[in-house]
Order: C-alpha cells, then sequence, then structure tokens
C-alpha cells in the first residue's frame, strides 16, 4: 500500500469511528462501538495498526504519525462520550445528584488540646520530648523546691487550692521539673503540658483550673543566648511572627527571668486595642533555671546550666480563636466544640 | 506604681518622649503597663489671638471680638470678661469642642451677634478655681492654632509600672530615676524644691528603746517590733490647701489633695518610697509616743473612718492610754491632722514586711504603707525622708522644728558583698560580657565594684535587699546590658535523655480514636458536690464544688445537662484527665482517666433515611454503640493486651471492661437530669494508669534513670489466603437461660482451627419460636489455607457442631 492510500484509509476509520461514538445514545451502543473500532482484537485501530506493515520503509514515519493521531482522536472521543453518557443515565435513572452525602458526626479535639498540640509539634522539631506527673502535689514540689522563700504570697490560701489532709493542688506544671531533674541525667529537653490551679473564681478571664505547657532544657552551657534563640523560633513557627521582645520578669524559679512578646499580628506594632496600644502581645515567662532549683533536685548547678519557659494554651486559644469568655472553652458546648473543629459537624463538610 | 513623666524629669534630665521613656524602661527594669496623658480632655483646646476687639452694640459687658485661631480665617466671638484684650493670646474652644466639663460649644447668635467658639477662663478648663476673666496666656510665644498641651506645660503623662515582688526600690519616683539615670547614662538627683533647705532639721539623737523628741517621750515597748523608728515635733504649723505644684504632683500619681501636711506626707511616699505619718500633737495623751502589741480588745477607728479591732500580733503606735496608729498600715481618726491642727509629731519608720503582711491580712485592709513596707522600705531612706518631709511641712504649712528628731532602734546592716565571676556570667548568659562592662553597668545603678581580687567583689547598695547571691547580680548585668543585646543564633544541642511519657502518647491515641469515631473532646471544671470518699478542699471557692471529682463521668455528665438545657440532645462528648480519692495520711490517689457520653442520634438525618419508628429507636446511641466505644478505647490504650467486657450486676452498670482480666472501667448507662425528650444517655470511663505523686527521692537527691525504652505492640504479618471460603448459616432456638456467648465459644471450640469468623447476625422472638427461646442465627466462615473444603467435611462440622450445642447447651437447630 502506498501512503496515499494508507492515509485515505485511516481519514475512512478516524470518520467512521467518531461517527459511531458520537451516535452512541447509551453504554451498550457505545460500548459496541469501541469494540468496533478500539477493540483490541477486531477493531478498526487495530486493523490500521497492521496495515502499518505493508508500508515502505520510507513513508513509515509519515504513516505511523498518521495512525497516532486517529487512534489518539478516537480515544479522547470515546472518553468523552463516556462519561456523557454515564451522566446522561444517572439523571435519566431519577437520581439528583446535588443532594448531600450520607455523612458521619465529625470528631473533634478541644481548641485548647489543638493549640497545646502544635506547640508540641515544634518543639519536638527542636528534640524535646513530654513528660508528665501528678495534679495533687506536695508544697515541696510545688514551692520549695522551686525557691519560692516560705513567706511567698503565692503560698497564700488565697491563691492556692489546698487538699484536706496533705498536699496541693499544683499551681504550675514545674513540679514536674523537678521531678524530671531528679530522675534523669542531663540532657534534658522536654515540654510539660498539664492541668494547674489557682484559687481564682471562674469568670470571663479566669478559670479556676486551666491549661499550662512548660518547657525545661537542662545539659552543660545552655545559656540566655539558647533561651532567646529557641523560644524565638518557636514563636516564628507558631505566630509567624516578626520579631520578638524579652522583657525582665520575676519568677523564685528562674534569673535572669524574661517574658517573651510577640509583635501584635492585628497592628502590626503600631498599637491597637488587641495590645493595649503597646504593638506587642506577651505570650511567656520564661528564664535560666534557678541555681537552687537544679541543686534542690540534685542537680550540679556549677556543672549544668538551663532554661525554662511557661505559657497558658487556653490564652492563646481565645485570642486565637477570637473567644469572647474563657469560659466557653470549658462549657463544652458540643455547637462550639463543632465550629472549632470548622466545617459543619459532619465529615466531608458543606460540600 | 503610678509615675509621672514630669516628676521624673525633675531627677533626670533626660530628653525622651513618654513612650521612648516607657519603652526603655520595659526593656531595661520594669514593664510599663499603661500610659496615661492626664489632661487629654484639653487635647482638642488651642492657643487663640483675639485680633480685634470692641464692645458689643446691644450689652454693657459683652465684647465682639475676632479671633484667629489658626483656621485661616478670623472667628466672630462674643466674649463676657473684662480682660478680654486685642493682641494677647487666649485658651480657645472651636465651635463643635467639648469642654472638660461636658459643655458643648455652640455657634450661636448673643444678643444678635454671632458666636463662633469660646474664649475660657482656667475654670472652664478645670485648670483652677480663677473665673474672674478669660485665661491670658503670658510669657508663651506660640503661632495660633497650636494645641493647649503643647504650648503649656500640662500635658503631664502617668506611666503605670508593674514592679515585681522583687523590686521594692522601683516604688518611688527615686528609683524609677535611679534606673532611667543609668540607662541613658544622665545623672541624677533630688528634684530642687525653693527655698525647701530654709529650715534646719539637727541630727538625731539616735538610741535603741526610748528618747525624747522635744517634750514627747517616745519608746520601743519590746526589742524586735521595728526595724527604725524615727520622730520629730514640728510646732506652729498652718494647715490649709497646699500649693498648685504639689497637688499637682499628687494629682499625676493619682493621689487626691486633702491639706499641706497629708500631702507633704504622701509627696514623700511617692519620692523617696518612705511611708511617713503626722499625728496632731495636741491629740497624744500623756506626751508619749509608745511602738507595741496591740493588746487584745482593743479598737481603733482608722482614717478611712472604719472601726477596726486589733490583736496581739499587729503592732501600733500608741500614746500613753491607747492605740493611734496601726503601724505601717493607717493612721487612727482622733490624732488625724485637721484645720485646726497647730503642733505635729513626724513618724518616720521602717516595719517588718511579714509583720505588716500578717496585720494587713488580719484587717483586710491594703494602703499605700503596707504596700510599700510588705516588699521591704531602705532602711537608710528614714533620715532623709524626715528632714526632707520637715523641710517641707516648714516651707508649705509654716511652723518649726522643735528639737532634735530621735531615732530608735537602728542597727547599721552590714550590706552584703558577693563574688562575682566573669566566666559565670558568660556561662549563664552564652556571651562574654568585659569586666570594665560588667563593673560600669552594676555601679550605674549603685553598686560598688572591687575589682583588686581576682573575682569582682560587689557590694549592694542597701535599697536592694533582693540581691543576695552571684546569680541575682548576673540578671542585673543582663538587664542593664538589655536583653535585646544577646544574640539569637540556635546552637547545637546533645539530644534529651527522657523518654515521651507513655500516659501522654496512650492519650494520644485514645483521643485520636475518638475524634475518628466522632466525638467531641471536652474539658470541664474537676470540681465537684462531693462528699464522703471524695478528696476536699480545705479552701474551696464555693461549697457546691468542694471536692475533687472521682470519677470524670461525673463532670461530663453536667456538661451534657448543659447542652440539654439549650436543647442539644446529640451530645457525643469525651474527656482525658485526672480523678482523685482520699489516702489517709498522704497525697490522694490520682488516677488518668477517659470517659466518653453519648446520647441522641449516632449519625446526622438525611434524606435516604426511613421515616420509620424503628429505625428512629436505631439511629439513636444505644449500649452497644457504648460497648463498642468501650473496646475501641481499650484497644487504643492496651494494644497488646487482652480485653473483655463482662456484664456486671452493679446497678446501672452494663459490662465491666478488663484489660488482662483485670477490669480497669466500666460501661455505664448514665442518669441524667434530662427534659423528657432527651435519649437515654450511655457512658464508658477507663483508667489510663496511675499518676505516682510520690517522692522521686529526697530533697537535694537525684535518683537517675535510664532513658525509658518505648515498647510498641505490633501485629505480626499472616500469610493471606489464596483458596477460596466456605460458609454456611446456623439457625438457633436458644434457651433464655443460655447465653450467646457461651454459643459462640462452642462453637468455636467444635469447629477447630479452619473457622475463620463467627457472625451473629439475627435475633428473633416472637411467632414460630417457643417461649422460653429465642432464635439466634449465625454465619459461619470455614477455609482451608491449602485447598477448597469439600462439601462432606462442611456437613460433618456442622453435625459436630449441632450435636454439642444439643449435649452442652440444649441449644436445636431452628427448624421452621
Amino acid at each position: 500500500m502506498d501512503l496515499q492510500d494508507y492515509i485515505a484509509q485511516a481519514d475512512v476509520v478516524e470518520r467512521d469511528g467518531a461517527a459511531a461514538f458520537q451516535s452512541a445514545a447509551d453504554a451498550d451502543s457505545l460500548e459496541a462501538a469501541r469494540v468496533a473500532f478500539l477493540g483490541d482484537r477486531q477493531g478498526r485501530v487495530k486493523g490500521l495498526q497492521e496495515a502499518l506493515r505493508g508500508i515502505s520503509k520510507d513513508d513509515k514515519p509519515a504513516a505511523g504519525k498518521r495512525f497516532n493521531e486517529a487512534r489518539t482522536r478516537l480515544e479522547a472521543l470515546h472518553g468523552e462520550r463516556k462519561s456523557a453518557v454515564s451522566r446522561a443515565t444517572a439523571s435519566s435513572a431519577g437520581e439528583d445528584l446535588s443532594m448531600p452525602a450520607r455523612r458521619q458526626w465529625r470528631g473533634a479535639k478541644h481548641p485548647v488540646t489543638l493549640v497545646i498540640e502544635e506547640i508540641e509539634g515544634i518543639f519536638r522539631e527542636l528534640g524535646f520530648t513530654v513528660a508528665q506527673g501528678p495534679e495533687a502535689e506536695s508544697e515541696w514540689y510545688n514551692f520549695g523546691a522551686l525557691n519560692f522563700p516560705a513567706n511567698h504570697p503565692a503560698l497564700d490560701a488565697h491563691d492556692t487550692l489546698y487538699l484536706e489532709g496533705e498536699g496541693l493542688l499544683r499551681t504550675h506544671t514545674s513540679p514536674v521539673q523537678v521531678r524530671t531533674l531528679q530522675k534523669y541525667e542531663p540532657p534534658i529537653r522536654v515540654i510539660i503540658p498539664g492541668t494547674v490551679y489557682r484559687r481564682d473564681f471562674f469568670d470571663a478571664s479566669h478559670a479556676p483550673a486551666f491549661a499550662q505547657i512548660e518547657g525545661l532544657c537542662v545539659d552543660e552551657d545552655i545559656s540566655f543566648v539558647d533561651l532567646k534563640s529557641t523560644l524565638n523560633r518557636f514563636a516564628e513557627r507558631f505566630f509567624g511572627a516578626s520579631r520578638t521582645r524579652f522583657r525582665p520578669s520575676f519568677f523564685p524559679f528562674t534569673e535572669p527571668s524574661a517574658e517573651m512578646d510577640v509583635q501584635c499580628g492585628v497592628c502590626g506594632g503600631s498599637g491597637c486595642p488587641t495590645c493595649k496600644g503597646t504593638g506587642w502581645i506577651e505570650i511567656l515567662g520564661s528564664g535560666m533555671v534557678h541555681p537552687n532549683v537544679l541543686e534542690a533536685a540534685g542537680i550540679d548547678s556549677e556543672r549544668y546550666t538551663g532554661w525554662a519557659f511557661g505559657m497558658g494554651p487556653a490564652r492563646i486559644a481565645v485570642s486565637r480563636y477570637g473567644i469572647p469568655d474563657i469560659r466557653i472553652l470549658y462549657d463544652s458546648d458540643v455547637r462550639f466544640l463543632e465550629q472549632i473543629a470548622g466545617r459543619g459537624a459532619t465529615v466531608g463538610g458543606e460540600g | 506604681m503610678n509615675v509621672s513623666y514630669e516628676w521624673l524629669r525633675a531627677f533626670v534630665p533626660f530628653d525622651l518622649s513618654a513612650a521612648e521613656l516607657r519603652d526603655l524602661l520595659t526593656a531595661h527594669t520594669a514593664t510599663v503597663e499603661e500610659l496615661v496623658a492626664l489632661r487629654e480632655d484639653l487635647a482638642p483646646i488651642v492657643v487663640a489671638r483675639v485680633v480685634e476687639e470692641a464692645a458689643h452694640p446691644d450689652s454693657d459687658h459683652l465684647h465682639v471680638t475676632k479671633v484667629d485661631a489658626g483656621t485661616g480665617t478670623l472667628l466672630d466671638v462674643v466674649c463676657g470678661a473684662a480682660n478680654v484684650t486685642a493682641g494677647k493670646l487666649y485658651p480657645f474652644a472651636l465651635t463643635g469642642t467639648v469642654l472638660p466639663g461636658g459643655l458643648k460649644i455652640q455657634k450661636r447668635k448673643i444678643r444678635g451677634a454671632v458666636s463662633d467658639g469660646m474664649l475660657c477662663s482656667a475654670r472652664e478648663l478645670a485648670l483652677g478655681q480663677e473665673h474672674e476673666g478669660i485665661m491670658e496666656l503670658v510669657d508663651i510665644d506660640v503661632p495660633p492654632g497650636t494645641p493647649l498641651l503643647r504650648a503649656l506645660p500640662l500635658g503631664d503623662m502617668r506611666l503605670v509600672v508593674d514592679v515585681l515582688a522583687n523590686r521594692p526600690d522601683l516604688l518611688s519616683h527615686l528609683g524609677v530615676a535611679r534606673e532611667v539615670a543609668a540607662i541613658t547614662k544622665r545623672p541624677f538627683a533630688l528634684p530642687a524644691i525653693d527655698s525647701l533647705a530654709a529650715a534646719a532639721v539637727p541630727s538625731p539623737v539616735a538610741n535603741q528603746s526610748g528618747g525624747r523628741a522635744a517634750s514627747i517621750d517616745v519608746r520601743i515597748d519590746e526589742p524586735g517590733l521595728v526595724n527604725r523608728f524615727m520622730g520629730v515635733v514640728i510646732r506652729g504649723v498652718t494647715v490649709g490647701p497646699s500649693p498648685e505644684w504639689l497637688v499637682n504632683r499628687l494629682a499625676a500619681v493619682g493621689s487626691r489633695s486633702i491639706n499641706n501636711v497629708v500631702d507633704a506626707s504622701n509627696y514623700i511616699l511617692h519620692e523617696l518610697g518612705q511611708p511617713t505619718h503626722a499625728f496632731d500633737l495636741a491629740k497624744l495623751g500623756g506626751s508619749s509616743v509608745v511602738v507595741r502589741r496591740a493588746k487584745a480588745g482593743e479598737k481603733i477607728t482608722t482614717l478611712d473612718g472604719t472601726e477596726r479591732a486589733l490583736n496581739a500580733e499587729m503592732i501600733v503606735i500608741a500614746d500613753a492610754t491607747r492605740p493611734q496608729a496601726v503601724a505601717g498600715v493607717m493612721g487612727g481618726q482622733d490624732s488625724e491632722v485637721t484645720a485646726s491642727t497647730a503642733d505635729i509629731f513626724l513618724e518616720v519608720a521602717n516595719f517588718n514586711p511579714a509583720r505588716i503582711r500578717g496585720a494587713r491580712r488580719a484587717l483586710g485592709m491594703s494602703s499605700d504603707a503596707t504596700y510599700r513596707f510588705e516588699r521591704g522600705v531602705d532602711l537608710e531612706i528614714a533620715p532623709r525622708a524626715l528632714e526632707r518631709l520637715a523641710q517641707l511641712i516648714v516651707l508649705i504649712a509654716g511652723g518649726r522644728i522643735d528639737g532634735a528628731p530621735v531615732d530608735l532602734a537602728y542597727e547599721r546592716p552590714t550590706p552584703p558583698a558577693i563574688a562575682l565571676r566573669a566566666s559565670r556570667v558568660a556561662k549563664l548568659l552564652g556571651q562574654s560580657v568585659s569586666v570594665d562592662d560588667i563593673a560600669a553597668l552594676l555601679g550605674s545603678v549603685g553598686f560598688d565594684v572591687d575589682r583588686t581580687t581576682g573575682d569582682l567583689l560587689v557590694t549592694v547598695p542597701t535599697w536592694r535587699g533582693d540581691v543576695t547571691t552571684e546569680v541575682n547580680l548576673i540578671e542585673e548585668i543582663a538587664r542593664l546590658r538589655g536583653y535585646d543585646s544577646f544574640p539569637i543564633e540556635l546552637r547545637p544541642f546533645r539530644p534529651g535523655a527522657v523518654g515521651d511519657d507513655p500516659q501522654w502518647i496512650t492519650s494520644k491515641r485514645v483521643r485520636e480514636a475518638l475524634v475518628g469515631a466522632g466525638l467531641l473532646e471536652a474539658r470541664a471544671m474537676p470540681f465537684v458536690s462531693g462528699g464522703e470518699g471524695f478528696v476536699r478542699l480545705t479552701n474551696p471557692m464555693s461549697e457546691n464544688e468542694a471536692f475533687l471529682r472521682k470519677e470524670v463521668l461525673d463532670t461530663l455528665a453536667r456538661r451534657a445537662e448543659y447542652n440539654l438545657a439549650r436543647m442539644e440532645g446529640n451530645v457525643r462528648l469525651f474527656e482525658i484527665g485526672s480523678v482523685f480519692s482520699p489516702r489517709a495520711g498522704a497525697l490522694p490517689h490520682e488516677q488518668l482517666r477517659v470517659a466518653a457520653l453519648v446520647m441522641g442520634r449516632r449519625q446526622p438525618a438525611h434524606f435516604t433515611d426511613p421515616k420509620t419508628p424503628e429505625f428512629e429507636s436505631w439511629v439513636r446511641y444505644g449500649s452497644w454503640d457504648a460497648k463498642a466505644l468501650a473496646e475501641l478505647i481499650a484497644g487504643a490504650a492496651y494494644p497488646a493486651q487482652s480485653i473483655a467486657l463482662r456484664d456486671s450486676d452493679q446497678p446501672n452498670v452494663l459490662w465491666d471492661v478488663r484489660v488482662d482480666d483485670v477490669v480497669i472501667g466500666t460501661v455505664t448507662r448514665v442518669a441524667l437530669d434530662a427534659p423528657v425528650w432527651a435519649a437515654p444517655a450511655f457512658g464508658v470511663e477507663l483508667s489510663l494508669g496511675d499518676l505516682d505523686s510520690s517522692p522521686v527521692a529526697p530533697q537535694g537527691r537525684a535518683a537517675h534513670r535510664p532513658f525509658a525504652r518505648g515498647v510498641t505492640a505490633v501485629s505480626r504479618y499472616q500469610t493471606l489466603p489464596s483458596t477460596p471460603a466456605s460458609e454456611f448459616d446456623l439457625a438457633l432456638l436458644v434457651p433464655d437461660a443460655v447465653r450467646g456467648e457461651q454459643v459462640e465459644s462452642l462453637i468455636r471450640r467444635v469447629s477447630g482451627k479452619l473457622l475463620e469468623r463467627v457472625e451473629l447476625f439475627d435475633q428473633y422472638t416472637g411467632r414460630g419460636v417457643e417461649a422460653g427461646h429465642r432464635s439466634l442465627a449465625w454465619r459461619l466462615t470455614f477455609r482451608h489455607p491449602e485447598r477448597t473444603l469439600r462439601d462432606r467435611e462442611l456437613d460433618a462440622r456442622r453435625g459436630d457442631i449441632l450435636r454439642a450445642l444439643d449435649d452442652e447447651l440444649n441449644v436445636r437447630q431452628r427448624t421452621n
């Protein structure tokens, strides 16, 4: 066969095939057309392919090109027609496919858990693991080992919930610092999420029980520069904040002590109601672990140094999710928990 | 602590805006929480020049003027003041301005003449009582239109400083000014007060337990009651209003002017941080002042008009017969300085912080004095405070100082000297600081640095009682240098020795499983109304939450009720948290628990749902769902262990959950205070293990443990079958006394190891099933790993099973 005959033959196959596909009204007739043209055994495209053998070597590239064009076009036409036919079939069977899916209830973690998990994830990248400890604690672990003087106002029954018989409800997660330091020899890099208690009346901005997350890093040659750098990295990752600032503070268990602020994301630092005009949002308290704390836990404070921080995930949650009253976090209203989970209560969401 | 910007500037000649000052103090010393512009109400008032002035044609006292207020056009203003003069400058309120008193200026006609704005008197601007005419601005040369606050020094700013517990030295302008001077590297000095030093105060006479100030016998009743007690007599004062500058200074820190003597005392408090008190000498009986313990049953009416009962732990300043002041807390009404006071006794004392805290708590009252004494007042400031106070009173209230002051109970403290290593500074801060810089930084706030020895020897100033160790000094260096001066550079670190807490990992697995099952995580307050067998708080906030929960479901049930009260009946909550139970003579037993509570629909409504009562009851969470939740939780929490649910005979408990045959939880029906439309509620509560609150090691000791390696339970691969399965159904008549579990375990036993799966797929009672029985149908699936099972092999098994069921359990095949 010469080249011109072959091309003419290919034109006919392509035209007939296109017509056959176009006119197929349902899945069965389309399938019949497919077998007739694109079928592996008897299909006319297959025949066209076999006819390539009779083409001279010089004409083969041109003929092969034409063959490929024809086959590609018919396959595409078949694909288009197939989806059109199946759509038509569905609607002709009376199904309105715009109707909602059959969904399951959507579960959700508590917003405070979401914040804790995000913080945890960032510190894991920096080599931290998670430590835990009891909420009912002794006075020594909660205060004494943390360098609180015996007459410190925090020990006041006004601020701390004491238990009948013995002990108290820990006022911070720091007792776990002491337990960890007693238990493990440095290097220590842990974060400590947990529930803590204060004798605060339940109001729009205070809860008597709330989450805290604390970090502790102790090794040889851990310095204030490490504190700043690690917490700055955390802020960059968590808030996407361009700037942090550290300012002097006071905690019995750290020295030097520092509060870390991040630049207000609402106003970008120029001052607004969110940051009370200062341009900064207070995020956490931190400092170099006081030598008395290390010594109380049996760690040589000349050899080892360290830093610690603490922050309140609930406060971060209320500002992140725009919650006007902290009690909403603890009411456990199903509608609220579903809201925070996002996209409604059901798996699949609002389509 | 309220600090006045202008007052500070009287100490240190700094050149900073209030905002810059705020940022510097916050960065180096203490956080400035707020900047308050004290006369913000005057912001809209401008300086204006009266260009023309003429008598009002229809009035004998009004003037019509043309005023240049910098607006570009001259304004017509009618003015009633006699002193209005063309060419002079006055404060001016444009039309629309609201005056400090609330009056809004409107454009109006006064006797036919238009008046567009108002020239203001001092009283109208709340700048004094002067109302004889409008306020002429003399010695001021600013263009009309300039805001008045910029033209006059009226705009003092208040800095609200958050002074932390370790820095009582910052509770005065002196202390804050010292910091400002150090940070800005400028000198500082006490503000000059005009002819203050005119009255010479004789040198105090020191003594331990008693002495005389003029004719007054001053006595300390017992050693240790007071750290220092100074006193002086001033005679012939004229009590009256304070001068303007003093009123303004006090107003700037939020203190109200009372009279010149009391104001002078308050001024010294805010200037030097030393609380002082003036007694009306005529009211002190027996010409004596005694510092003593209060006697049981003694009472005093304090300056705030409240009668207060005293106890022997409180110290009083008494005359010969009765208390006249609660020491370090508040003066008494009887000896208050009043308009008729002529002679006064000034007390300048220093009290023990713990004693003052005790008195403040017992009396339930705090004051500027308690605030400072509780935190510690510099023992060395007293003589300076006494001298300055006496001079100030003589200056503004007249009178003369009568005799030398007494100075009792004072012992000069030895200021601590602390060795400081530059190497330690570098180790802790992560950057070396030169010895020169260390000395300069510490020196700038009053530390004396001796560089003659190998290490530095640092002597602490008397006002810095908080500095006792080397690390305190290192903090001083860090903050004075500025925390921002330390670089941000993540340095290499060694991996930690601590593995993840296993309960944390377990909690995470359980939480993920429950969220995946469509439940919502709650966080409830763990306080309950409790009772016997609960852990009780000694100081609860209210009686109905005086106990700690013993079960998480207890608090979760209240959350369910909260939702029901809001008409939300589809509740599916879980919580992971601690529960507590009492242990005699020890900390409570604490356990980590997970609990879930479900009620209402187990899935949202769909348009394909059958609209039948059967479906409505089917779609609600039921006990079988709760059983599945328990299996889900237990499987997530105890992955490698055998889990079994056994029915329980306790009321409301459906099943006990056993892990390796130990009961670790229950599945229950939850009783709620619920409306009639509410669906039944089911609960699951499981232990995730105890929390150990015993000491890790004795105080000051370590009990180091090796890195704890986690063990992960895994299911091993089993070859997937390539042969076909065969199945048959067994419809059985089961007597009511026989439990499904018995039937199933018999089937498993008799079937042998080729049995792959047993499914209970139907239960039926009623027509066709004889009384005392139920019909249960199982589907059994068998498979041989290497070949297809033959029919007769299956038939043989079916026969074996039925025979055994009949023999052992009296269970027969259902035939109809």
